[in-house]
């Protein structure tokens, strides 16, 4: 396995909503919660916080435009697109973060929408499928996909693009071997991987 | 038409055919505009059923308690075997099962019985997706549980020797076998096993039933055959056909489990029927495991005997694998083991056990698939003891006639395929020494496997309708899995009508259209490529009468047979000068446009009418006796790491001999997404099932691994320029399937070759490896 899959000892932590920002955030609010006296502090944090039940009207900023829905906090980004919204382009495959055929980009960042309740993703900038073209031009990747035959049967393909987009931006798409480990939470059964890798690699030389 | 134009003959002169032409659905997949079957979201109050299923592998029901369930928001009902609507027809007698082309000859939820963990024992419907998901949570199944038998392996299993499965005996016997393989000088003797497999498409099962009046029921279906799937539920429900609609635009991979209907696709409609609603009702990824089939797991025992030379004299072959409580189901392994090379004596048994589980089903290269692995690893072993190439020892035993039929072969390009292969993997850098190749600490090995798959007949109709415009709507219902059946139909209908393919739209995938069958056993490239170009022949001899009747036509007075169609043009056979384009005749006789339609066959059943129809009687040859197969070959390079145990392939090539090929570029991906497939069973891919409670217990994506990007290796992919007279009109082969056949035995004997250790247990984990590692060589 070559080495470059991994950043250089000396970079500096990526500034995203990655698992370490998130481990940073707990161990924050656990640290604060340790501290006397706990009771206060729970009521506290709880005031804060507000209880939602039952389906609300939540907004949704969904390729630029705002988009409202009604929906329990129950509801994940996936259903909220598949099943309120009719953006049927994000395709549910597993349900539970497997096969990343729910990839969307969420500020840019490339996310499982199945594992992403729909009431979090308020404020936030969502790119689906369907807002990647611009009109009849098709973006980059949609084209490359395409080109290089990278999907059959075309279910994954939205997760796939969406995915190769992020992995570009990330910078993960600079040599074959960085690519296929960096586009391998996207599973394809119809095993188009090798024109998948194609693809984005191209997209990231021309970047 | 009087008689089918034979192959080249009058086709007409490819412009697209065989061009790397994009897929033409490729825009809709792209951009997320392809609606597959759980994405009608705009019918009118459209509700969301949800399975309940069986935790338990066998009992009977004894109380369900739904009440909590009931009361929840939004449930519009729950259905358990007591007051599920009742089928005017099950496929519980082996009669019906056959008749309904039905994949289990038993119906859940018709009575308190359970035979399988995973089995559906309630449905519940609710208004939103959510309720319906919670409500089914809360729904209480109480089962009494009876001991399972977990599969052929349970100690409780009851071997036996079925009639006969898929139609094949299940001894078949071909000379003495058995003397032959005990008196030959060289002798060897294998077991393989496989673990169970499943199809694991990416779009899940998924209906949305939709009566659109009291007796008219149209359903989007996640299906391989809307054709079949419209009679076999429209003889469960009670309805005439023409009743039954079935649509399925795109369909996200099948690989031969949406081949059939499973039980959830007649719950959708029987339950669309009972709330007034139409339901939507998608498998969850572990109902996926237990509701459409899968690959059963087997053990096959394999004895060959041969010459001192190399040469094969017989084979005894054993299959013991597990099948339902009421099937007689498996792979038919014995078919490819009996054909792939010359064999004089021949003996198959088939035996199984009949455990807690579903039936098992179609998947990708059903029997030639598994197989192969077993043949070609035997090959590999013979060759290895005699000191023989294992492409010299392949080349020793060529088929020159189908040793199972004695037939002629209708076409076969195998040598070519494997020089080719041989050439362009490097064969001949390979150290002929096994376990004696190194890079760094890793083991280095080269391997290599034949494959082959067979022409299964179908036919099927098809229609075209030419516009004076210069447009055509082409139709026949097939579907396409991701295999590129929307555009190498549309570059056919293109090239026979002599227009651009942009100015055709092929539909498919509805009933409504002319039925064909299903898109399966690598059958609908060859026989829907083969009825559109009939179509159009069809167009052509209509306008033809109407030109050479027109008497403003420069063809008027010519005899209807002295004029050909030319890339849309009407011209004098022996004076081409002569003619006029298709769009003037139709404008003089005022028609918009001009259909034509065809019955297009495939395999034998194409080439018997050919017979008859152009016998020439001075040749008492047979020419609809020939044996029909694909072949090719795979070849790759692995690299062990003797530490971790871990196999990583490095190098691909498949060359492949499939008749003509219509679109390079999606043939090459169905080869590349085969042998992708077949990688996976090789390396990784098990669904276990414990032991003791008959449950899987990988049934997730996270569990259950398919290969990932990571996984697969740049891959060459060739084929052979190959032309058949006898398999279709179009002279085309199917490729989606011999594209896994060969793939696990290719990967295994790169691993000997390598390690010099043999492993015959599927998949070859990390465990497998190192275990054999330990092993002296």
């Amino acid at each position: 396995m070559s080495s470059d899959l991994f950043p250089p000892a000396d970079t500096p932590p990526p500034a995203d909503d990655s698992r370490r920002t998130f481990m940073k955030q707990a161990g924050g609010i656990f640290g604060f919660a340790l501290a006397a006296p706990l009771a206060g502090q729970a009521e506290r944090l709880t005031a804060y916080s507000k209880t939602v039940t039952g389906a609300t009207t939540l907004t949704l900023r969904i390729n630029g435009q705002p988009r409202t829905v009604q929906a329990e906090p129950r509801v994940t980004l996936l259903d909220a697109l598949r099943e309120r919204l009719d953006l049927t382009g994000t395709k549910k495959g597993c349900d539970h973060g497997q096969c990343g055929a729910c990839t969307v980009l969420v500020d840019g960042k490339r996310v499982n929408s199945c594992l992403t309740l729909a009431i979090t993703a308020q404020g936030k900038e969502i790119t689906t499928i369907e807002g990647l073209a611009k009109g009849d031009e098709l973006h980059p990747m949609q084209a490359a996909f395409l080109k290089h035959d990278g999907f059959q049967c075309g279910y994954c393909t939205p997760g796939q693009i969406l995915s190769g987009v992020a992995c570009v931006q990330e910078g993960h798409a600079k040599t074959d071997d960085q690519c296929r480990e960096w586009m391998s939470g996207n599973l394809c059964r119809c095993g188009a991987y090798a024109n998948i890798l194609a693809a984005v690699r191209e997209v990231a030389d021309k970047a | 038409m009087e008689t089918e134009p034979q192959f080249f003959e009058t086709n007409a002169a490819p412009t697209v055919v065989g061009q790397p032409m994009n897929r033409v659905d490729g825009w809709a997949k792209v951009t997320g505009h392809a609606k597959y079957s759980a994405e009608y979201n705009q019918l009118p109050g459209l509700v969301h059923a949800v399975l309940v299923t069986s935790p338990v592998a066998k009992g009977r029901v004894q109380r369900i308690e739904s009440s909590a369930a009931q009361k929840q928001p939004g449930v519009l009902a729950i259905f358990t075997h007591e007051n599920l609507p009742k089928l005017a027809k099950t496929p519980d007698a082996p009669a019906d099962k056959a008749a309904l082309n039905s994949p289990m000859g038993f119906m859940p939820m018709t009575s308190d019985q359970v035979h399988y963990a995973g089995q559906t024992v309630a449905v519940v419907v609710a208004d939103t997706l959510e309720r319906a998901q919670y409500a089914a949570s809360l729904v209480k199944v109480i089962i009494a549980p009876e001991a399972p038998v977990s599969s052929y392996q349970d100690p409780k299993a009851q071997l036996y020797v079925p009639k006969s499965v898929k139609g094949m005996p299940g001894v078949t016997k071909r000379g003495d076998a058995q003397a032959a393989v005990q008196k030959a000088p060289m002798q060897l003797a294998a077991t393989y096993t496989h673990a169970t497999i499943h199809h694991n498409y990416m779009e899940p099962g998924a209906t949305t039933a939709h009566w659109e009046a009291a007796d008219r029921l149209t359903i989007y279906e996640t299906t391989q055959g809307v054709s079949e799937t419209q009679k076999t539920v429209s003889l469960m429900l009670g309805l005439a056909t023409e009743q039954v609609r079935v649509i399925t635009k795109y369909l996200g991979g099948g690989f031969g489990s949406k081949a059939w209907v499973w039980p959830h696709t007649v719950y959708a409609a029987l339950i669309a029927k009972a709330v007034g609603r139409p339901v939507k009702l998608v498998l969850t990824r572990p109902q996926n495991f237990t509701s459409m089939g899968h690959r059963e797991e087997q053990q096959q025992t394999l004895r060959l005997g041969a010459t001192k030379e190399g040469k094969l004299l017989g084979i005894v072959y054993d299959k013991t694998a597990t099948t339902s409580p009421w099937d007689d189901y498996a792979e038919t392994n014995s078919r490819i083991i009996g054909m792939l090379y010359h064999l004089p004596a021949y003996e198959a048994t088939y035996r199984l056990a009949k455990s807690n589980v579903m039936t098992s089903t179609a998947t990708r290269a059903p029997g030639d698939m598994p197989g192969s692995f077993a043949i070609e690893c035997s090959m590999d072993d013979l060759a290895a003891q005699l000191g023989l190439d294992p492409i010299q020892l392949r080349l020793l035993n060529y088929a020159d006639i189908d040793s199972s039929t004695g037939h002629p072969w209708s076409s076969k390009s195998l040598k070519e395929c494997y020089a080719r292969g041989a050439e362009l993997i490097g064969w001949n850098k390979r150290n002929p020494k096994a376990g004696a190749t190194r890079e760094g600490k890793l083991l280095v090995g080269m391997g290599m496997a034949t494959g082959s798959y067979p022409v299964h007949n179908s036919q099927g109709n098809a229609r075209v309708r030419l516009y004076a415009d210069g447009r055509a709507v082409v139709q026949a219902g097939a579907t396409d899995l991701g295999t590129g059946t929307y555009t190498i139909i549309t570059q056919v209908a293109a090239d026979s009508l002599g227009i651009p393919p942009e100015n055709v739209r092929f539909e498919l995938g509805d009933t409504v259209l002319p039925s064909t069958q299903w898109s399966g056993g690598s059958t609908a490239a060859g026989r829907v490529s083969s009825s559109v170009y009939l179509a159009v022949q069809e167009v052509w001899q209509k306008l033809i009468k109407l030109a050479v009747m027109d008497k403003k036509s420069p063809l008027y007075g010519a005899k209807s047979a002295d004029v050909a169609a030319e890339k849309g043009r009407l011209q004098l056979k022996a004076n081409p000068g002569k003619g006029e384009a298709f769009g003037e005749v139709m404008k003089r006789a005022s028609l918009g446009d001009i259909e034509g339609s065809a019955l297009g066959r495939y395999g034998s059943n194409y080439e018997a009418p050919q017979t008859t129809a152009n016998a020439d009687p001075n040749k008492k040859e047979n020419a609809a006796e020939h044996s029909m197969h694909a072949f090719g070959a795979h070849f790759c390079e692995v690299h062990v790491d003797p530490e971790l145990g871990t196999i990583r392939i490095s190098k691909w090539v498949s060359v492949i001999g499939a008749g003509r090929i219509l679109n390079p570029k999606t043939a090459r991906s169905q080869v590349i997404g085969g042998s992708t497939m077949g990688i996976g069973a090789a390396l990784m891919e098990q669904t276990v099932r414990d032991p003791h409670l008959a449950r899987y217990t990988n049934a997730s994506l996270a569990d259950y691994h398919v290969p990932v990007n990571a996984d697969i290796p740049e891959m060459t992919v060739e084929f052979i320029d190959e032309h058949d007279p006898y398999v279709n009109a179009m002279g085309v082969k199917g490729i989606g399937e011999i594209s896994i056949v060969g793939v696990t035995a290719a990967v295994a004997n790169a691993v000997f070759h390598a390690t010099g250790r043999r492993l015959r247990d599927l998949p070859m984990t990390p465990n497998k490896v190192l275990a054999a590692l330990r092993e002296p060589a």
